[in-house]
């Protein structure tokens, strides 16, 4: 069965999506995505794709509900404001590296950084706050970044995803890496993320239901990913943030 | 936007050990029900060592159930995470004084046991943890009698860190 | 210290219902420490308990089958807006933790 997969996948993702080499147009490319997913999924509610496989599956989307009732991660929300507000060494505090005092602006997020000249996501943004103000930078894989960017996007819940590619050679490269990444196949299955979450979103892989790439990272940061982590590839993270512009952040997301 | 607006809180206290004791003496045994052997706290220990039903039924309540369409068991027919695993029980039979859940491929059964007093619905929600697919049991004491509901559910991540 | 428990209680036609979330790791016993390869020792609440009016509403008898962080929701008859509701719990290692909230 999986072979059979593979093979189908193999066949689609060879016709997916050609890498531009002329002009790098983003706002193209999202209308392109949002399209597909629309059309392949007529019945889902343009906005529910930000719930990734709840939106595929009654079952699942149950349980989720069930436990989004009164979530777990409410704790590390709690910590996450706790955190947010107390001011570093300086008496300096978080609200004051970020607009609106950091409050509902992780839509905004990834953005690309003129200066620096790179993409830089929320948790970069939070280590770029703590080391300006004399804090030792957190280890992004773990619980104390989680818990803030958790607050983070707690307050910013369901405003639209809203990220800007200024028209910057720059910005365009990152962005076209990130889709390059995107569709690029790669270890042992060759396959790209697109084979799964383009091509076979919705599908059911033993149990597990592949979510639609669009609206996939509007969930962040996940609670209890079996990946292990937060996925912070600055560039992938442009692409797809971009590609779902429009749609509302939901995050912070409780997943198996 | 839903917000985490609990109950406000009046006064909290913490506990330490010593103190325990005396949340027995607050409400444990002060309405009708079947004793069990149970520790200085009212957890009946021996109750949660068990690997069958009827076991643990034993150890429970001194009985053994019989099965019952009046008892309504939501879980999931395949369990996304076995380690949150949403169910409910609500039962309309009368005079519920008791509710447990089973969960009969755990390493020990008896996953949790409820007691309702007068004047509480017989209705319970919680989260369990399924180690493997298997079966939930749904036990509901009503009127003195054992009544049970089973339903079958698929794990594919098993819910003890595994 | 912040009390690890969180309650939701909402008072409507007679009725109460109560949803209540614990912070608790609520640990099996069956789990070793990916690190050191020892087994996370056993720690779960055992026993909570509701109380309204000076009457227990609500006992839960846990084992470690409960899932980390644990919930549970229940409804009993009476009680009105503004009125406590007391929840306590105690463990497996004799720690515990108490709060009263207001029913909404």
């Amino acid at each position: 069965m999986l072979r059979k997969l593979c093979i189908a996948v193999a066949i689609v993702a060879g016709t997916a999506q050609p890498l531009l080499a002329n002009k790098i147009d983003p706002k193209a490319d999202q209308q392109a995505f949002q399209n597909y997913f629309k059309k392949r999924f007529p019945k889902v509610q343009f906005n529910d794709f930000v719930n990734g496989p709840y939106s595929m599956d009654a079952g699942l989307r149950k349980q989720w509900k069930a436990i989004d009732a009164f979530p777990p991660y409410q704790f590390a929300v709690e910590k996450g404001e706790k955190m947010f507000k107390t001011p570093f060494k300086n008496g300096k505090t978080y609200a004051d590296c970020f607009p609106n005092k950091g409050i509902g602006i992780r839509q905004h997020y990834p953005m690309f950084d003129a200066k620096l000249g790179t993409v830089i996501t929320l948790e970069v943004a939070v280590n770029q706050c703590r080391v300006k103000n004399g804090e030792k930078p957190f280890n992004a894989k773990k619980g104390d970044m989680a818990a803030i960017t958790a607050y983070m996007a707690w307050t910013s819940r369901g405003k639209l995803m809203d990220i800007k590619i200024p028209d910057d050679p720059r910005a365009l490269a990152a962005y076209e890496k990130g889709k390059e990444y995107f569709y690029t196949r790669r270890g042992q299955f060759n396959f790209s993320c697109a084979s799964c979450h383009v091509q076979s979103a919705g599908m059911h892989i033993r149990t597990e239901v592949l979510a639609p790439a669009l609206g996939i990272l509007n969930a962040l940061p996940i609670y209890r990913s079996n990946w292990g982590g937060i996925v912070e590839y600055r560039n992938l993270e442009y692409f797809l943030s971009y590609m779902a512009n429009g749609l509302p952040i939901s995050g912070p997301g409780a997943r198996p | 936007m839903s917000d985490f607006s609990d109950a406000p809180v009046v006064r909290r206290t913490i506990l330490k050990g010593a103190l325990a004791g005396g949340l027995v003496g607050l409400g444990l045994g002060s309405f009708p029900f079947p004793a069990f052997a149970a520790d200085a706290k009212g957890w009946p220990a021996d109750a949660f060592k068990h690997k069958s039903e009827a076991d643990t039924l034993k150890a429970l309540y001194g009985k053994t159930a019989e099965p019952s369409d009046k008892i309504n068991l939501d879980a999931p027919e395949i369990a996304e995470n076995g380690a949150v695993v949403p169910i409910a029980v609500s039962s309309t039979l009368p005079k519920v004084t008791g509710i447990a859940v089973l969960v009969l491929k755990n390493p020990n059964v008896l996953a949790a046991a409820y007691k309702i007093p007068e004047g509480t619905m017989a209705s319970v929600s919680s989260r369990l943890k399924m180690a493997k697919t298997g079966k939930v049991v749904a036990v509901v004491e009503s009127n003195g009698k054992l009544y049970s509901a089973t339903k079958d559910v698929k794990v594919t991540v098993g819910g003890c860190g595994g | 210290m912040a009390s690890t428990i969180r309650v939701r209680a909402v008072a409507s036609g007679g009725t109460t219902t109560v949803q209540s979330l614990i912070r608790h790791p609520m640990d099996s016993g069956f789990v070793k420490n990916k690190k050191t390869g020892k087994i996370i020792p056993a720690h779960f609440i055992q026993v909570l308990e509701f109380e309204h009016g000076g009457k227990t509403v609500f006992t839960a008898l846990w084992g470690p089958a409960v899932s980390k962080d644990p919930y549970v929701k229940f409804s009993f008859k009476g009680g009105k807006k503004g009125d406590p509701l007391k929840v306590s719990w105690v463990d497996n290692k004799g720690e515990s933790d108490s709060l009263t909230a207001k029913i909404q």
